[in-house]
C-alpha cells in the first residue's frame, strides 16, 4: 500500500486541505474508487476504509494480479467532514457539481480538477455515492445513459440490480458523468445509507467489488460471485409520493417484497396524532428507496418501488 | 391584488405560500385587460439575496404615485424562496437545492419541483420578465444583465432599456437548463436576469438605478406612460475572452485596494491577501490587463482559488 497525497492546499488558520489516495498493486492503471465528496458521507467513507483494510491485506498476500494498480480515494472532502458541513466550508458550493473541474478556477473547481486529472486515467471507476434526499436504498449499482453502453460490465459486480439513469441537465457536472464521456466505466455504487453507518451492506459491497475485481483479472479472489442483476431504468421505478406533510411513520423495510396494497406508512399530524394518510403499496412490488427522515414534506417521493417482474 | 401562485402545507403546522401581487391599471375594463401587456418583476430565488428586496417596493411606490400611467399588469413576486429568505440560506433550507436548477420543475414531482413549476405556470406568457439577483454573500457586482447567447437577439434590445451599466451575454452550458430564465426563455416568455450588488445587503443607488431601468422597459413595451430618464448606454461583452478572472493564489484575508466599477491600468493593485497570524502580506493582486473592475471580492476570508474580482478589457468597456 502506498499513500498519495492527491491534492493540498494551505489553510489560513486550519491544517492543510488534503486530499489522500491509497495505491494497491504496481503497473497499468486498472481501477479507481472514490468515497465520500461531501461532509455527511459517513457510510461512503466507511466502506472505502473497509476496502482499504482488504486490498492491503490481498496485497500482502500477493492477491493483486501483477501489472494492476488500483487507487482508492476514501474522501474528497476532509475540511466538510471536520465541520459537519455537507458542502465546501467556505461558499457551499458541492464539489460533485465541479467535474471536470478547472485548475484557474475557484476552489472547489480546482479540487474537482486535480481529483479528476487522477481518476480519469483508470479505465474503471466506482464511486460510493448519495441521494439528495435523506433515505435509504436497496444496495445497487447506478450508470447513467449517456450512450456509452457497459451494462454487460455492470452486471458482474452480482448486485441484484442495476439502475440506469437518465441525465439531467444538472447531472453534467458530476464525477460520474465526466468520468464517463471522458473515457472511464463508471459506476455509482449505492450501499443502504449515508449519514449512518451500515455494516452489512458495506460488507456486500466490498465482496461484489471483489467478485467484480476476480472478474477482472485485477485480483485473486474466490467467493461468492453474487446474483444475476436485473436492470431497470429509473422511469421504472414507481414513486409513491406523500399528499401531505407531517410526521412519517414507516411500516415496511427497504428490500421487503411487498404484494399490491401492502400499507407502506403513515403520515401522521404532528399535534394530534390524526393518521393524515396511509401510503400503499400500488403494485407487487420490491421497497427499492424509503424516506429516513422523521419527518416529510408533502409532495414527497418517500418510496421509491421496482415492480416485480 | 395579492395572490397565492403556489402553496404546499409544511409538516408543523405551516404553509408555505408563493404570493405575488398584481398591480393593474386603475377601472379598465375586462377585455382591454386581457389584451394588455404584462411585465413581470421576480426575486428572492436565492434567499441570501435582497437587493430585489427593495426594487419591487421602490417600483411600487413610483406607480402608486400615478396609477393612471399605467397602461399594463405588472405582477411583482417578491420571494420565490421564502424559507430561504427567512433563514438567510442561498438554496431551499431542508433540501439543499439551490432552487435556480429545479426548473422548469414538476407539478407531480417533489415539494421543491412542485413549486418550481406552479411558478413558471403563473409567470409564462408575461410579455417581461425581469429576474432580479444579488451576485451571493462574496461578490459585489456592479448592475448587469448576463444573457445566455441562445437568447440574445431578442434579449439584448429589452436589456438595453434597463439602464445598467453592462450586459453580458455567455455561452449556453447544458446545467444552466434548469434555471428560471432559461426555461421561460425557451418557452417564449422573453426573460431577463439581473445580477447586482452584494449578497445580505440593499444597495439603495443600484436599486434606484434599476428601478429607473424598468420604467424605461415598462415604457417601451407600453405599460408605462410616465415620463422616464432615457437608460444609460451599457457596456457589451459577447466574447468570453472580454473578461479576466482574478482568482486568489493563496488562501488569507483579502483586503481590496481598487475601487470597484473603476478602469484600472495593468498592474495596478486591486488588493492584499494578507495572513493576520503572522502579520505579513501574502500576494499583492494586481490587474493582469487593463479593463473595469467590475466584480470585486466582498467577504474578505479567500481559499485558494476564491475569485477576487473580475474585469471586462478597456476596448470592450469604453466601446
Ligand atoms: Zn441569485
Amino acid at each position: 500500500m502506498k499513500e498519495v497525497t492527491i491534492y493540498k492546499i494551505k489553510g489560513l488558520y486550519r491544517d492543510d486541505f488534503r486530499i489522500k489516495g491509497y495505491e494497491f498493486g504496481k503497473g497499468k492503471k486498472a481501477l479507481c474508487i472514490v468515497g465520500a465528496m461531501r461532509g455527511n458521507e459517513v457510510q461512503q467513507l466507511y466502506v472505502c476504509s473497509q476496502l482499504v483494510k482488504k486490498f492491503r491485506q490481498l496485497e500482502e498476500e500477493g492477491r493483486i494480479e501483477n501489472g494492476k494498480k488500483i487507487l482508492i480515494i476514501p474522501c474528497v472532502n476532509p475540511y466538510s467532514f471536520n465541520t459537519q458541513k455537507r458542502f465546501w466550508c467556505t461558499d457551499n458550493t458541492d464539489i460533485n457539481r465541479m467535474y471536470p473541474g478547472y485548475n484557474l478556477g475557484e476552489t472547489t473547481q480546482r479540487i474537482a480538477d486535480a481529483v479528476f486529472r487522477v481518476v480519469s486515467e483508470y479505465p474503471i471507476g466506482i464511486q460510493f455515492a448519495s441521494y439528495y434526499m435523506p433515505g435509504e436504498f436497496l444496495p445497487h449499482i447506478q450508470m447513467m445513459d449517456t450512450g456509452i453502453d457497459y451494462v454487460d460490465l455492470a452486471k458482474q459486480f452480482g448486485m441484484p440490480y442495476v439502475v440506469r439513469r437518465r441525465v439531467r441537465p444538472y447531472d453534467t457536472t458530476t464525477l460520474n458523468y465526466n468520468w464517463q464521456i471522458w473515457d472511464t466505466k463508471a459506476f455509482s455504487f449505492y450501499t443502504t445509507t449515508t449519514t449512518t453507518i451500515d455494516p452489512s451492506s458495506a460488507g456486500q459491497a466490498l465482496l461484489s467489488i471483489l467478485s467484480f475485481l476476480a472478474k477482472q483479472d485485477i485480483v485473486k479472489y474466490h467467493g461468492p460471485g453474487g446474483v444475476a442483476s436485473r436492470v431497470i431504468s429509473d422511469t421504472e421505478l414507481v414513486s409513491v409520493q406523500t399528499a401531505k406533510s407531517g410526521i412519517f411513520e414507516k411500516m415496511v423495510e427497504v428490500g421487503r417484497n411487498v404484494r399490491a396494497g401492502t400499507p407502506l406508512a403513515n403520515i401522521i399530524d404532528p399535534y394530534v396524532g390524526t393518521i393524515l394518510e396511509t401510503l400503499y403499496a400500488p403494485c407487487d412490488c420490491t421497497v427499492f428507496f424509503m424516506h429516513s427522515d422523521p419527518l416529510t414534506y408533502a409532495n414527497t417521493a418517500v418510496f421509491k418501488l421496482v415492480p416485480a417482474e | 391584488m395579492i395572490k397565492t401562485v403556489t402553496k404546499v402545507a409544511l409538516p408543523v403546522d405551516e404553509v408555505l405560500a408563493i404570493r405575488k401581487n398584481r398591480i393593474e391599471p386603475e377601472g379598465m375594463d375586462k377585455k382591454l385587460k386581457k389584451k394588455c401587456k404584462r411585465i413581470s418583476i421576480v426575486t428572492g430565488t436565492h434567499g441570501d439575496e435582497l437587493e430585489g428586496q427593495f426594487v419591487v417596493y421602490e417600483l411600487q411606490r413610483r406607480i402608486r404615485e400615478n396609477p393612471d400611467l399605467l397602461k399594463g399588469i405588472v405582477d411583482i413576486y417578491p420571494a420565490m424562496n421564502p424559507l430561504g429568505i427567512d433563514s438567510i440560506t442561498r438554496g431551499i433550507p431542508a433540501f439543499d437545492l439551490d432552487m435556480n436548477r429545479l426548473f422548469p420543475g414538476n407539478i407531480e414531482g417533489d415539494m421543491t419541483e412542485y413549486l418550481a413549476a406552479g411558478i413558471i405556470d403563473d409567470v409564462k406568457g408575461s410579455d417581461a420578465v425581469v429576474d432580479i439577483h444579488a451576485s451571493n454573500i462574496y461578490l459585489t457586482e456592479i448592475p448587469q444583465i448576463r444573457i445566455n447567447e441562445l437568447h440574445q437577439k431578442e434579449l439584448v434590445p429589452m436589456a438595453e432599456q434597463c439602464n445598467v451599466d453592462f450586459i453580458w451575454v455567455h455561452s449556453n452550458a447544458t446545467v444552466l437548463e434548469s434555471t428560471f430564465a432559461y426555461s421561460l426563455n425557451s418557452i417564449g416568455t422573453p426573460t431577463l436576469v439581473v445580477e447586482m450588488g452584494v449578497g445580505m445587503r440593499i444597495t439603495k443607488e443600484y436599486g434606484n438605478q434599476l428601478v429607473d431601468g424598468l420604467l424605461c422597459l415598462m415604457k417601451h413595451l407600453g405599460i408605462w406612460e410616465g415620463e422616464v430618464i432615457s437608460p444609460r448606454k451599457p457596456m457589451i461583452s459577447t466574447d468570453w475572452t472580454d473578461v479576466s478572472y482574478l482568482n486568489a493564489s493563496t488562501g488569507g484575508l483579502f483586503v481590496q485596494t481598487a475601487k470597484h466599477g473603476r478602469m484600472l491600468k495593468q498592474g495596478e493593485v486591486v488588493g492584499e491577501i494578507i495572513d493576520p497570524l503572522e502579520g505579513k502580506v501574502l500576494d499583492t493582486v494586481k490587474a493582469p490587463t487593463d479593463g473595469l473592475l467590475f466584480t470585486i471580492r466582498e467577504y474578505p476570508i479567500v481559499d485558494e482559488g476564491s475569485l477576487l474580482g473580475r474585469l471586462l478589457a478597456k476596448e470592450v468597456a469604453e466601446k
